[in-house]
């Protein structure tokens, strides 16, 4: 595992660490900005920019799944907009997790990895309280992550978070990317990675979605047959 | 030659070169006219330094075939092949309909019938040395003008061919036809196995040569080669009883496409300019004061007369054509002035007694006139005719002159380079436009854009632009050469610019690749593919679906004309690999609506879901 390995590429120095970052206004962005240098700052991470990529949000599915294989630790970077990702990470999970790929009969590709939710939110903390505008702890728009994840196989690992995006100063925000690095860098050797259950098995039965071909010859035949 | 005399020689040419030329730009009347003025400064009429242009004409003759082989460079086999109906259709038309109507005009005269075909003959051609290099000083070689003038100069030059040989029979008896000519068949089979040695050689052996030559890193010994390689096809040709520029031009069409075009051009450049000076002189030198002044009311006659009744010819083409007004002055005078073949007709009509002595050398100086005339006439159509045409505009209209600094350049404003510059002025991004016709100058400035008048090709105006400093270069040209023109200039001056250009059609965008430009897009791919979508949504499709199956199009097709790129001088196999592209991207739409299919079928939708299926 030793970075002087860059002679052969082998499997060891491709990247381990897949960064997708999705900011559909990256040029107002404070923080995911900083975020998104500091990781590609990093040797050993990969980092996507999904609106620089994909403009047109025509995702190139194949090179995003290749992606994605190469990548033990999956990172999901981007604002929270209205209680959730911003509309082409929606379609890139729409389109690259695909069925019989990512999830499903056949679909063990990402089984075993993590995936990391890394995301700012422009409301601050204490927004997110019963008594306040936002109403639920921010933990309570986390399910459909942790699920997203769990159909996967991956382990959906503690989010990083960045509370009141809009406000924060200049330093924290530079401290907070620091942190943002450190962590990437130093993955999988992170103390509270002990603690994180596996994956719950979320296999998808069979019958749960109609056979992909019911047999259409015989089928025909019967339906001539009875003619 | 001795010694002496040829030191002498060369010091007369060359100082009454060197003297004329400089003081006929000076006076804005432009080279040509330098050398025919240094030509008469320096023959039997003037200073009397040289009394035999003869010979000198003859040597010099060879500037015209040099000019003609980089003309031929610049033309690809696939142009020239386009070129078939301008050269053979109108250039018969000038030729024989203005030689008609001067054996008319001669025989109503009384003028005597072989003579008035003869005269005809010899006066129809035009000048190729005046009229390309006219064109190529004044930057007019790419426009339809250029390119007409072009095909009617090859036409004469392969008329001149069977004119030559069929001269001796218009002789009294006839008697030596047979022996000058040496028997038609024969001739005809020579003549053409020497085109089909100059065709086979040009295609197979010549690129290999140019390659191991080239391979031996000796630069002389690569211009030695481009000379020989000129020279030798000259030969062939003239044993045979071919034109040698007509030689020429054909081996420069075949290596326009190799890959030491550029070189040979340079090598053979100054060669060419120089032969064609000396060439310049030589008509100069050969004009016969003593016949003018014996006889100078009918030499204006015949000039004036030949000239007005080729023009006529000439205006009727260019109304028919057409060519754009403005080219239409430099269109008439460059073909309506005599030519160097003239001189050849009359003097072999002379040899063969067809005409006698004094009328031929009367018709030689009224060519030499004629070209004489002729850049003084373009001279006076540019003050005076031209301007009127392009409208009072063209006149107060000024180059840009003030040096400018923003970031961006756009090369042209028309349909294309205006989207452009309204979506950044929109977003209030500095611009410098560049627009090259002063109409739409006019037009555009009228709606209040800050427009600049000047030529993009023209390195000095982009230097005042700013191409030094700015970042970026919007290459909105609508005319290929010129287009591609701009990005060589712009890469080899100005490497710190992005070009981001326009390109006209596939093949306008190989060019535009091969000058090391990226960020290309053809002007008609992204409005079809709007109209793509539109058709498909009426045949049925979801609008969303239209336009995922658009963009998916359009990545397949960019990136299908990267693979055909490495194939583009293989006409086989670029048909083949693009009829294989389509198929995949056929085959791989047909597989997605067939698996949609059966996603539906799985679904229970099974197709007709106006009704719910029965139970």
């Amino acid at each position: 595992m030793t970075p002087l390995a860059t002679e052969t590429p082998s499997a060891s120095a491709l990247p381990r660490v897949l960064v997708l970052v999705a900011h559909p206004q990256m040029e107002q962005s404070r923080a995911n900005r900083k975020l998104m240098r500091a990781a590609q700052a990093l040797p050993g991470v990969e980092v996507r920019d999904l609106y620089a990529l994909y403009p047109d949000y025509l995702i190139d599915i194949e090179a995003e799944q290749a992606a994605l294989a190469r990548a033990t630790l999956v990172v999901w970077q981007h604002p929270i907009h209205w209680y959730s990702m911003p509309p082409l990470m929606k379609l890139w999970v729409d389109e690259v997790l695909a069925f019989g790929w990512a999830y499903g009969p056949g679909g063990g590709a990402l089984r075993g990895k993590d995936l990391w939710l890394v995301a700012s939110t422009g409301g601050p903390e204490d927004s997110y309280r019963p008594q306040s505008y936002n109403r639920y702890f921010f933990d309570a728009f986390l399910p459909p992550y942790e699920q997203t994840a769990a159909l996967c196989g991956m382990r959906f690992l503690p989010p990083l978070l960045l509370h009141g995006a809009h406000r924060v100063g200049k330093e924290e925000t530079i401290a907070h990317a620091k942190t943002y690095a450190e962590r990437l860098s130093s993955y999988p050797r992170w103390p509270e990675l002990d603690t994180v259950p596996d994956c719950v098995a979320c296999e998808v039965p069979t019958t749960a979605r109609p056979p992909e071909q019911p047999e259409p010859a015989e089928a025909e035949l019967q339906d001539e047959a009875a003619l | 030659m001795e010694h002496g005399s040829w030191l002498g020689g060369t010091l007369v040419y060359l100082a009454a070169a060197v003297i004329a030329v400089p003081v006929a730009r000076l006076l804005g009347l432009g080279s040509i006219i330098g050398y025919l003025a240094a030509g008469i400064a320096i023959g039997p009429w003037g200073l009397k330094f040289v009394t035999d242009p003869q010979d000198m004409l003859h040597f010099a003759e060879f500037g015209v075939v040099l000019m003609l082989f980089l003309v031929g460079l610049e033309l690809e086999p696939r142009r020239l092949w386009s070129l078939r109906k301008p050269i053979f259709g109108w250039g018969s038309v000038q030729l024989f309909g203005s030689a008609a109507l001067m054996v008319a005009g001669a025989l109503a005269l009384g003028v005597d019938s072989r003579l008035a075909v003869v005269a005809a003959l010899g006066l129809a051609m035009s000048s190729t040395a005046i009229g390309l290099g006219a064109l190529a000083e004044r930057n007019l070689m790419a426009t339809s003008s250029g390119q007409s003038v072009l095909s009617v100069a090859l036409l004469q030059d392969v008329a001149a061919i069977p004119i030559l040989a069929l001269l001796p029979l218009l002789a009294v008896g006839g008697a030596d036809a047979d022996a000058s000519s040496g028997g038609g068949w024969v001739g005809a089979a020579k003549a053409l196995s020497v085109i089909a040695i100059i065709v086979l050689g040009g295609r197979l052996a010549l690129r290999p040569a140019l390659r191991w030559i080239a391979r031996s890193r000796t630069p002389e010994i690569f211009t030695a080669a481009a000379l020989l390689l000129v020279v030798a096809t000259a030969a062939l040709m003239q044993t045979v009883g071919l034109s040698m520029a007509l030689g020429a031009f054909l081996a420069g069409v075949l290596l326009a496409e190799s890959e030491y075009r550029r070189e040979l051009e340079t090598d053979i450049e100054p060669f060419k300019g120089l032969l064609l000076g000396l060439f310049f002189i030589a008509v100069g030198m050969s004009i016969d004061f003593a016949v003018v002044l014996a006889q100078p009311l009918l030499i204006a006659g015949v000039v004036l007369g030949f000239l007005l009744l080729k023009a006529a010819v000439l205006w009727g083409m260019a109304r028919t054509m057409p060519i754009p007004k403005a080219e239409r002055p430099v269109f008439n005078i460059l073909l309506a002035q005599g030519g160097e073949f003239g001189f050849v007709v009359f003097q072999t009509a002379a040899q063969a007694g067809v005409i006698d002595a004094p009328m031929s050398s009367l018709l030689v100086a009224a060519v030499a006139i004629s070209m004489l005339l002729s850049p003084l006439l373009l001279v006076l159509a540019d003050r005076w005719w031209i301007p009127r045409l392009a409208g009072p505009r063209n006149t107060d209209l000024k180059e840009i002159d003030e040096p400018q600094e923003a970031p961006i350049i756009i090369a042209g404003f028309g349909r294309y380079g205006q989207i452009v510059g309204r979506l950044l002025y929109a977003n209030g991004i500095a611009a410098t436009v560049l627009e090259h016709d002063a109409d739409q100058v006019e037009t555009v400035r009228k709606f209040g854009w800050p427009v600049f008048y000047g030529d993009a090709t023209r390195l000095d105006l982009l230097r005042t632009a700013g191409a030094e400093k700015a970042r970026v270069l919007v290459l909105a040209i609508d005319d290929i050469a010129q287009s591609v023109k701009v990005a060589k200039i712009a890469r080899e001056h100005f490497p710190q610019l992005t070009i981001v250009a326009r390109a006209r059609n596939v093949s306008h965008y190989q060019d535009l690749k091969d000058q090391g430009v990226e960020l290309i897009e053809r002007e008609t791919l992204d409005s079809a593919l709007m109209t793509g979508r539109s058709v498909l949504e009426l045949a049925g499709f979801e609008p969303h679906q239209a336009r995922t199956l658009a963009l998916r199009f359009r990545k397949h097709n960019v990136a299908q004309l990267e693979v055909l790129r490495q194939h583009r001088n293989d006409r086989a196999k670029l048909i083949a690999v693009s009829k294989q592209g389509r198929q995949q991207l056929e085959e791989l739409f047909a597989q997605e609506r067939d698996a949609a299919q059966r996603r539906q079928v799985r679904a229970g939708w099974s197709g007709d879901d106006a009704e719910p299926p029965a139970a």
